[in-house]
Protein backbone atom coordinates (compact mmCIF):
# COMPACT_ATOMS: atom_id res chain seq x y z
CA UNK A 1 0.00 0.00 0.00
CA UNK A 2 1.17 3.26 -0.83
CA UNK A 3 0.70 6.48 0.80
CA UNK A 4 0.12 9.63 -1.11
CA UNK A 5 2.10 12.69 -0.59
CA UNK A 6 -0.52 14.56 0.75
CA UNK A 7 -1.91 11.91 2.99
CA UNK A 8 1.75 11.86 5.07
CA UNK A 9 2.29 15.42 5.39
CA UNK A 10 -1.66 15.21 7.07
CA UNK A 11 -0.52 12.56 9.46
CA UNK A 12 2.85 14.20 10.29
CA UNK A 13 1.27 17.49 11.00
CA UNK A 14 -2.05 16.23 13.11
CA UNK A 15 0.71 13.77 14.81
CA UNK A 16 2.94 16.80 15.79
CA UNK A 17 0.00 18.81 17.15
CA UNK A 18 -0.33 15.82 19.33
CA UNK A 19 3.41 15.75 20.62
CA UNK A 20 3.32 19.28 20.92
CA UNK A 21 0.41 19.42 23.00
CA UNK A 22 1.47 15.82 25.17
CA UNK A 23 3.92 17.46 26.25
CA UNK A 24 2.58 20.45 27.44
CA UNK A 25 -0.29 18.04 29.33
CA UNK A 26 2.67 16.19 30.70
CA UNK A 27 4.47 18.92 32.09
CA UNK A 28 1.31 20.65 33.84
CA UNK A 29 1.07 17.41 35.50
CA UNK A 30 4.06 17.46 36.91
CA UNK A 31 4.28 21.07 37.98
CA UNK A 32 0.67 20.46 40.04
CA UNK A 33 0.69 20.47 42.89
CA UNK A 34 2.76 23.15 43.78
CA UNK A 35 1.27 25.17 41.06
CA UNK A 36 -0.32 27.47 43.48
CA UNK A 37 2.76 28.22 45.88
CA UNK A 38 5.28 30.87 45.54
CA UNK A 39 8.69 32.14 47.06
CA UNK A 40 8.33 35.12 49.44
CA UNK A 41 10.56 37.53 50.98
CA UNK A 42 9.96 37.17 55.07
CA UNK A 43 8.83 40.08 56.20
CA UNK A 44 11.22 40.70 59.27
CA UNK A 45 13.93 41.43 56.95
CA UNK A 46 16.12 44.51 57.72
CA UNK A 47 15.74 46.15 54.37
CA UNK A 48 18.71 48.28 53.23
CA UNK A 49 19.73 49.51 49.84
CA UNK A 50 23.75 48.90 50.90
CA UNK A 51 24.70 47.48 53.76
CA UNK A 52 27.64 48.75 55.84
CA UNK A 53 29.72 48.21 58.85
CA UNK A 54 31.72 50.40 60.80
CA UNK A 55 34.53 49.30 63.45
CA UNK A 56 34.94 51.97 66.41
CA UNK A 57 39.05 51.13 67.11
CA UNK A 58 38.85 53.09 70.61
CA UNK A 59 36.27 50.43 72.10
CA UNK A 60 38.70 47.19 71.07
CA UNK A 61 40.98 47.60 73.82
CA UNK A 62 41.55 43.82 75.29
CA UNK A 63 42.52 40.97 73.96
CA UNK A 64 38.94 39.49 74.92
CA UNK A 65 37.21 42.04 73.07
CA UNK A 66 38.40 40.99 69.62
CA UNK A 67 38.05 37.15 70.03
CA UNK A 68 34.14 37.53 71.44
CA UNK A 69 33.40 39.30 68.12
CA UNK A 70 35.30 36.33 66.08
CA UNK A 71 34.29 33.74 68.50
CA UNK A 72 30.51 34.79 67.24
CA UNK A 73 31.15 34.61 63.70
CA UNK A 74 33.36 31.35 63.79
CA UNK A 75 30.70 29.63 66.05
CA UNK A 76 27.77 30.24 64.26
CA UNK A 77 29.09 29.10 60.64
CA UNK A 78 30.74 26.37 61.73
CA UNK A 79 33.86 27.97 60.24
CA UNK A 80 36.76 25.25 60.91
CA UNK A 81 39.90 25.65 62.98
CA UNK A 82 42.55 23.66 61.64
CA UNK A 83 45.47 24.64 63.49
CA UNK A 84 48.20 25.18 60.43
CA UNK A 85 48.55 28.72 59.09
CA UNK A 86 48.78 27.53 55.80
CA UNK A 87 45.26 26.03 55.28
CA UNK A 88 43.69 28.36 57.84
CA UNK A 89 39.99 29.27 57.66
CA UNK A 90 38.81 32.83 58.57
CA UNK A 91 35.39 35.00 57.95
CA UNK A 92 36.57 37.32 60.68
CA UNK A 93 40.43 37.84 61.74
CA UNK A 94 42.59 40.56 62.88
CA UNK A 95 45.88 42.28 61.44
CA UNK A 96 48.89 44.56 61.96
CA UNK A 97 48.21 48.20 60.72
CA UNK A 98 50.18 47.84 58.09
CA UNK A 99 49.01 45.05 56.80
CA UNK A 100 45.54 46.55 57.30
CA UNK A 101 46.08 50.02 55.86
CA UNK A 102 49.74 49.80 53.63
CA UNK A 103 48.97 52.40 51.68
CA UNK A 104 48.30 55.01 54.79
CA UNK A 105 51.71 53.40 56.54
CA UNK A 106 53.63 53.13 52.88
CA UNK A 107 56.99 55.32 53.79
CA UNK A 108 55.46 56.78 57.46
CA UNK A 109 57.49 54.99 60.00
CA UNK A 110 56.19 58.08 62.77
CA UNK A 111 52.53 56.87 62.83
CA UNK A 112 50.90 57.34 66.26
CA UNK A 113 52.64 54.33 68.48
CA UNK A 114 48.48 53.13 69.71
CA UNK A 115 48.01 52.72 65.85
CA UNK A 116 51.39 50.87 64.76
CA UNK A 117 51.03 48.25 67.74
CA UNK A 118 47.27 47.66 67.53
CA UNK A 119 45.68 44.99 66.34
CA UNK A 120 42.23 45.71 63.37
CA UNK A 121 39.61 43.31 63.04
CA UNK A 122 39.07 42.92 59.27
CA UNK A 123 36.71 40.73 57.20
CA UNK A 124 35.17 40.71 53.93
CA UNK A 125 34.52 44.58 52.77
CA UNK A 126 31.58 43.95 50.74
CA UNK A 127 33.07 45.86 47.84
CA UNK A 128 30.60 47.73 45.67
CA UNK A 129 32.50 47.31 43.15
CA UNK A 130 33.65 44.19 44.09
CA UNK A 131 36.98 42.48 42.07
CA UNK A 132 35.86 38.68 43.66
CA UNK A 133 32.49 38.72 41.52
CA UNK A 134 33.96 40.01 38.08
CA UNK A 135 36.80 37.21 38.35
CA UNK A 136 34.65 34.27 39.16
CA UNK A 137 33.68 32.41 36.47
CA UNK A 138 30.66 30.43 37.64
CA UNK A 139 29.10 33.37 39.48
CA UNK A 140 29.47 31.14 42.65
CA UNK A 141 30.10 34.56 43.86
CA UNK A 142 27.92 37.54 43.17
CA UNK A 143 26.55 40.94 44.24
CA UNK A 144 22.98 40.93 45.71
CA UNK A 145 21.16 43.38 43.89
CA UNK A 146 18.69 44.30 46.73
CA UNK A 147 21.31 45.09 49.43
CA UNK A 148 24.90 45.31 48.15
CA UNK A 149 25.79 42.57 49.91
CA UNK A 150 28.89 39.94 48.32
CA UNK A 151 27.23 36.58 48.56
CA UNK A 152 28.76 32.76 48.57
CA UNK A 153 26.11 30.32 46.62
CA UNK A 154 28.80 27.47 47.89
CA UNK A 155 26.62 24.79 45.74
CA UNK A 156 28.23 26.58 42.54
CA UNK A 157 31.77 27.22 43.56
CA UNK A 158 34.40 25.18 41.70
CA UNK A 159 37.69 25.97 43.80
CA UNK A 160 39.25 27.42 40.34
CA UNK A 161 40.57 30.61 43.16
CA UNK A 162 40.48 33.11 40.80
CA UNK A 163 38.60 34.93 43.46
CA UNK A 164 41.13 34.48 46.13
CA UNK A 165 43.56 36.13 43.67
CA UNK A 166 40.95 38.66 43.18
CA UNK A 167 40.25 40.27 46.31
CA UNK A 168 43.07 42.63 47.39
CA UNK A 169 42.09 41.74 51.29
CA UNK A 170 42.78 38.43 51.72
CA UNK A 171 39.12 38.23 53.00
CA UNK A 172 38.88 34.72 51.38
CA UNK A 173 39.98 31.39 52.21
CA UNK A 174 40.28 27.62 50.65
CA UNK A 175 39.15 24.72 52.10
CA UNK A 176 41.70 22.37 51.50
CA UNK A 177 40.46 19.36 53.05
CA UNK A 178 37.38 18.26 54.51
CA UNK A 179 36.58 20.79 57.18
CA UNK A 180 33.72 19.12 59.40
CA UNK A 181 36.37 17.09 61.55
CA UNK A 182 37.77 20.73 62.63
CA UNK A 183 34.87 22.31 63.74
CA UNK A 184 34.80 22.70 67.29
CA UNK A 185 30.94 22.50 68.13
CA UNK A 186 28.74 22.25 65.16
CA UNK A 187 25.79 25.02 64.69
CA UNK A 188 22.92 22.24 63.58
CA UNK A 189 21.22 25.54 62.31
CA UNK A 190 23.64 26.34 59.93
CA UNK A 191 25.61 24.42 57.21
CA UNK A 192 29.30 23.59 57.04
CA UNK A 193 31.18 23.42 53.74
CA UNK A 194 33.38 20.70 51.40
CA UNK A 195 36.78 20.01 50.39
CA UNK A 196 37.38 22.08 47.74
CA UNK A 197 35.52 25.23 48.19
CA UNK A 198 35.96 29.06 49.05
CA UNK A 199 34.01 30.76 51.81
CA UNK A 200 34.21 34.21 53.45
CA UNK A 201 31.97 36.43 55.52
CA UNK A 202 28.85 36.77 53.97
CA UNK A 203 27.11 39.71 56.33
CA UNK A 204 24.76 37.30 58.01
CA UNK A 205 22.55 37.21 55.06
CA UNK A 206 20.60 34.24 57.54
CA UNK A 207 20.07 36.78 60.16
CA UNK A 208 19.22 40.14 58.02
CA UNK A 209 16.79 37.76 56.88
CA UNK A 210 15.16 37.25 60.52
CA UNK A 211 15.48 41.40 61.34
CA UNK A 212 18.54 40.64 63.62
CA UNK A 213 21.98 42.56 63.12
CA UNK A 214 25.24 40.59 62.14
CA UNK A 215 26.77 38.38 64.51
CA UNK A 216 29.62 40.17 64.86
CA UNK A 217 28.00 43.34 65.54
CA UNK A 218 25.86 41.96 68.14
CA UNK A 219 28.68 40.28 69.57
CA UNK A 220 30.51 43.85 69.65
CA UNK A 221 28.95 45.89 72.75
CA UNK A 222 28.51 48.88 70.80
CA UNK A 223 31.76 48.69 68.60
CA UNK A 224 30.51 47.68 65.46
CA UNK A 225 27.62 49.57 64.03
CA UNK A 226 25.80 47.84 61.20
CA UNK A 227 23.39 50.07 58.70
CA UNK A 228 22.57 51.58 55.15
CA UNK A 229 24.46 53.56 53.65
CA UNK A 230 21.89 54.65 51.31
CA UNK A 231 20.08 55.63 53.86
CA UNK A 232 20.76 59.63 54.88
CA UNK A 233 19.13 59.37 58.27
CA UNK A 234 20.94 56.04 59.62
CA UNK A 235 22.95 55.49 62.55
CA UNK A 236 25.83 54.45 60.59
CA UNK A 237 25.71 57.64 58.44
CA UNK A 238 25.41 59.72 61.50
CA UNK A 239 28.62 58.29 62.66
CA UNK A 240 30.59 58.65 59.27
CA UNK A 241 29.49 62.05 59.14
CA UNK A 242 30.99 63.08 62.63
CA UNK A 243 33.58 61.02 62.82
CA UNK A 244 36.83 60.35 61.01
CA UNK A 245 36.92 56.75 58.90
CA UNK A 246 39.11 55.34 56.78
CA UNK A 247 38.72 52.31 54.68
CA UNK A 248 41.46 49.64 53.54
CA UNK A 249 42.69 50.18 50.45
CA UNK A 250 40.28 53.02 48.78
CA UNK A 251 42.72 53.81 45.90
CA UNK A 252 42.14 50.26 44.20
CA UNK A 253 38.53 51.50 43.64
CA UNK A 254 37.05 48.75 45.06
CA UNK A 255 34.65 50.90 47.26
CA UNK A 256 35.13 48.86 50.82
CA UNK A 257 31.68 48.94 52.79
CA UNK A 258 33.45 48.86 55.95
CA UNK A 259 34.76 51.66 57.55
CA UNK A 260 37.22 51.98 60.43
CA UNK A 261 36.51 54.93 63.06
CA UNK A 262 40.06 56.36 64.03
CA UNK A 263 39.22 59.59 65.41
CA UNK A 264 37.03 61.65 67.46
CA UNK B 1 30.30 -22.55 10.15
CA UNK B 2 33.70 -21.78 10.74
CA UNK B 3 35.05 -22.08 14.05
CA UNK B 4 31.60 -22.93 14.75
CA UNK B 5 33.19 -24.42 18.24
CA UNK B 6 35.15 -21.50 19.46
CA UNK B 7 32.14 -19.18 18.87
CA UNK B 8 29.71 -20.81 20.55
CA UNK B 9 31.84 -21.14 23.69
CA UNK B 10 32.84 -17.58 23.37
CA UNK B 11 28.84 -16.50 23.25
CA UNK B 12 28.46 -19.01 26.11
CA UNK B 13 30.82 -16.81 28.35
CA UNK B 14 29.87 -13.43 27.09
CA UNK B 15 26.04 -14.50 28.28
CA UNK B 16 27.38 -15.54 31.17
CA UNK B 17 29.15 -12.66 32.09
CA UNK B 18 25.80 -10.25 31.31
CA UNK B 19 24.04 -11.70 33.60
CA UNK B 20 26.11 -12.86 36.13
CA UNK B 21 24.86 -10.03 38.69
CA UNK B 22 21.12 -11.39 37.84
CA UNK B 23 22.65 -14.78 39.18
CA UNK B 24 24.16 -13.08 42.30
CA UNK B 25 21.21 -11.80 43.44
CA UNK B 26 19.17 -14.79 41.94
CA UNK B 27 16.67 -15.66 45.39
CA UNK B 28 18.06 -13.25 47.70
CA UNK B 29 15.14 -10.10 48.30
CA UNK B 30 16.75 -6.78 48.50
CA UNK B 31 15.52 -5.54 51.00
CA UNK B 32 12.56 -2.97 50.04
CA UNK B 33 13.15 0.71 51.09
CA UNK B 34 10.77 1.41 54.14
CA UNK B 35 11.09 5.44 55.07
CA UNK B 36 10.15 6.10 58.26
CA UNK B 37 7.81 8.57 59.67
CA UNK B 38 7.59 8.19 63.17
CA UNK B 39 9.56 10.87 64.20
CA UNK B 40 8.85 12.44 67.50
CA UNK B 41 8.40 15.40 65.46
CA UNK B 42 5.38 14.03 63.17
CA UNK B 43 4.33 12.40 65.97
CA UNK B 44 2.72 15.25 67.56
CA UNK B 45 1.18 16.59 64.46
CA UNK B 46 -2.67 16.91 64.35
CA UNK B 47 -2.59 16.70 60.66
CA UNK B 48 0.57 14.44 59.07
CA UNK B 49 1.12 16.07 56.22
CA UNK B 50 4.58 17.51 54.50
CA UNK B 51 4.84 21.04 53.02
CA UNK B 52 3.00 19.46 49.98
CA UNK B 53 0.88 16.21 49.07
CA UNK B 54 3.11 12.80 49.30
CA UNK B 55 2.80 11.80 45.66
CA UNK B 56 4.30 15.43 44.76
CA UNK B 57 7.20 15.21 47.72
CA UNK B 58 8.07 11.54 46.26
CA UNK B 59 8.51 12.34 42.84
CA UNK B 60 9.38 16.30 42.81
CA UNK B 61 11.26 16.86 46.20
CA UNK B 62 14.78 17.12 44.72
CA UNK B 63 13.82 19.73 42.26
CA UNK B 64 11.74 21.08 44.87
CA UNK B 65 14.58 21.35 47.01
CA UNK B 66 17.02 22.84 44.05
CA UNK B 67 14.55 25.60 43.43
CA UNK B 68 14.26 26.23 47.46
CA UNK B 69 18.32 26.75 47.14
CA UNK B 70 18.23 29.05 44.67
CA UNK B 71 15.27 31.09 46.05
CA UNK B 72 17.27 31.59 49.10
CA UNK B 73 20.70 31.70 48.49
CA UNK B 74 20.44 33.92 45.00
CA UNK B 75 17.22 35.80 45.38
CA UNK B 76 17.26 36.18 48.90
CA UNK B 77 14.08 34.79 49.33
CA UNK B 78 13.28 32.63 52.44
CA UNK B 79 9.98 31.27 53.00
CA UNK B 80 7.87 28.67 50.79
CA UNK B 81 3.85 29.81 50.34
CA UNK B 82 2.55 26.39 49.64
CA UNK B 83 -0.10 25.54 47.24
CA UNK B 84 -2.41 25.34 50.73
CA UNK B 85 -1.32 28.67 51.42
CA UNK B 86 0.83 27.37 54.76
CA UNK B 87 4.37 28.87 55.14
CA UNK B 88 8.06 27.30 55.68
CA UNK B 89 10.99 28.01 55.99
CA UNK B 90 12.73 27.02 53.05
CA UNK B 91 15.53 25.35 54.76
CA UNK B 92 17.10 21.60 54.55
CA UNK B 93 18.31 21.62 58.28
CA UNK B 94 15.76 23.86 60.09
CA UNK B 95 12.22 22.64 58.19
CA UNK B 96 12.85 19.09 56.21
CA UNK B 97 15.38 17.53 58.97
CA UNK B 98 12.80 18.43 61.95
CA UNK B 99 10.54 16.58 61.09
CA UNK B 100 12.40 13.93 59.07
CA UNK B 101 15.05 13.78 62.22
CA UNK B 102 16.68 10.51 61.26
CA UNK B 103 18.45 10.51 57.85
CA UNK B 104 18.98 6.99 58.00
CA UNK B 105 15.90 6.40 58.48
CA UNK B 106 14.25 8.60 55.71
CA UNK B 107 16.60 9.65 52.93
CA UNK B 108 19.06 6.78 53.04
CA UNK B 109 16.22 4.39 52.53
CA UNK B 110 15.35 4.89 49.26
CA UNK B 111 18.26 7.20 48.19
CA UNK B 112 20.67 3.52 49.05
CA UNK B 113 18.02 1.15 47.52
CA UNK B 114 17.96 3.25 44.19
CA UNK B 115 21.85 3.76 44.81
CA UNK B 116 22.36 7.32 44.59
CA UNK B 117 24.54 9.58 46.20
CA UNK B 118 22.93 13.01 46.90
CA UNK B 119 25.52 15.53 48.43
CA UNK B 120 23.46 17.81 50.21
CA UNK B 121 25.20 15.86 52.82
CA UNK B 122 28.92 16.97 51.69
CA UNK B 123 27.95 20.46 53.38
CA UNK B 124 24.36 20.33 55.26
CA UNK B 125 24.47 18.81 58.65
CA UNK B 126 22.30 15.85 59.34
CA UNK B 127 20.51 15.45 62.96
CA UNK B 128 22.39 13.35 65.18
CA UNK B 129 21.11 9.65 64.90
CA UNK B 130 19.56 8.03 67.60
CA UNK B 131 18.42 10.44 70.33
S1 LIG C 1 36.74 42.22 50.29
FE1 LIG C 1 37.45 40.77 48.78
S2 LIG C 1 35.98 39.10 48.90
FE2 LIG C 1 35.03 40.84 49.89
S3 LIG C 1 33.85 41.86 48.26
FE3 LIG C 1 35.84 42.89 48.35
S4 LIG C 1 37.04 41.79 46.82
FE4 LIG C 1 35.29 40.47 47.26
S1 LIG D 1 36.79 29.60 43.78
FE1 LIG D 1 34.54 29.49 43.67
S2 LIG D 1 33.82 31.55 44.24
FE2 LIG D 1 36.01 31.71 43.76
S3 LIG D 1 36.13 32.32 41.62
FE3 LIG D 1 36.24 30.06 41.65
S4 LIG D 1 34.10 29.37 41.49
FE4 LIG D 1 34.03 31.55 42.00
S1 LIG E 1 28.95 39.99 59.24
FE1 LIG E 1 28.42 37.94 59.98
S2 LIG E 1 29.58 36.61 58.63
FE2 LIG E 1 30.51 38.62 58.42
S3 LIG E 1 32.17 38.67 59.92
FE3 LIG E 1 30.35 39.51 60.94
S4 LIG E 1 29.43 37.74 61.98
FE4 LIG E 1 30.86 36.94 60.45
Amino acid sequence: MSIRRRDFLKIAGVSAIAGIGGVSALSLLKIKGSEASSYIEDPKTLKGKRWAIAIDIQKFQTPEDYARVINACHSIHNVPDIGNPKEEIKWIWTESYEHSFPSQDYGNPYIQDHLKKKPFLVLCNHCDNPPCVRVCPTKATFKRKSDGIVMMDMHRCIGCRFCMAGCPYGARSFNWRDPRPYIKKINPEFPARMKGVVEKCTFCYQRIAVGLQPACVEASKGAMIFGDLADPNSEIRRVLSSRYTIRRKPELGTNPSIFYIIGG
Amino acid sequence: MYDGGKIIIGLIIFIGISIFPFILTMGKAVAKPEPKLDTPEIQKMVEKKCVESKMYMKTEHMVMLNDWRDAVVRDGLRLYKATDGKLYDMSLQNTCMKCHSSKKNFCDQCHNYVAVKPYCWDCHIAPQEGT
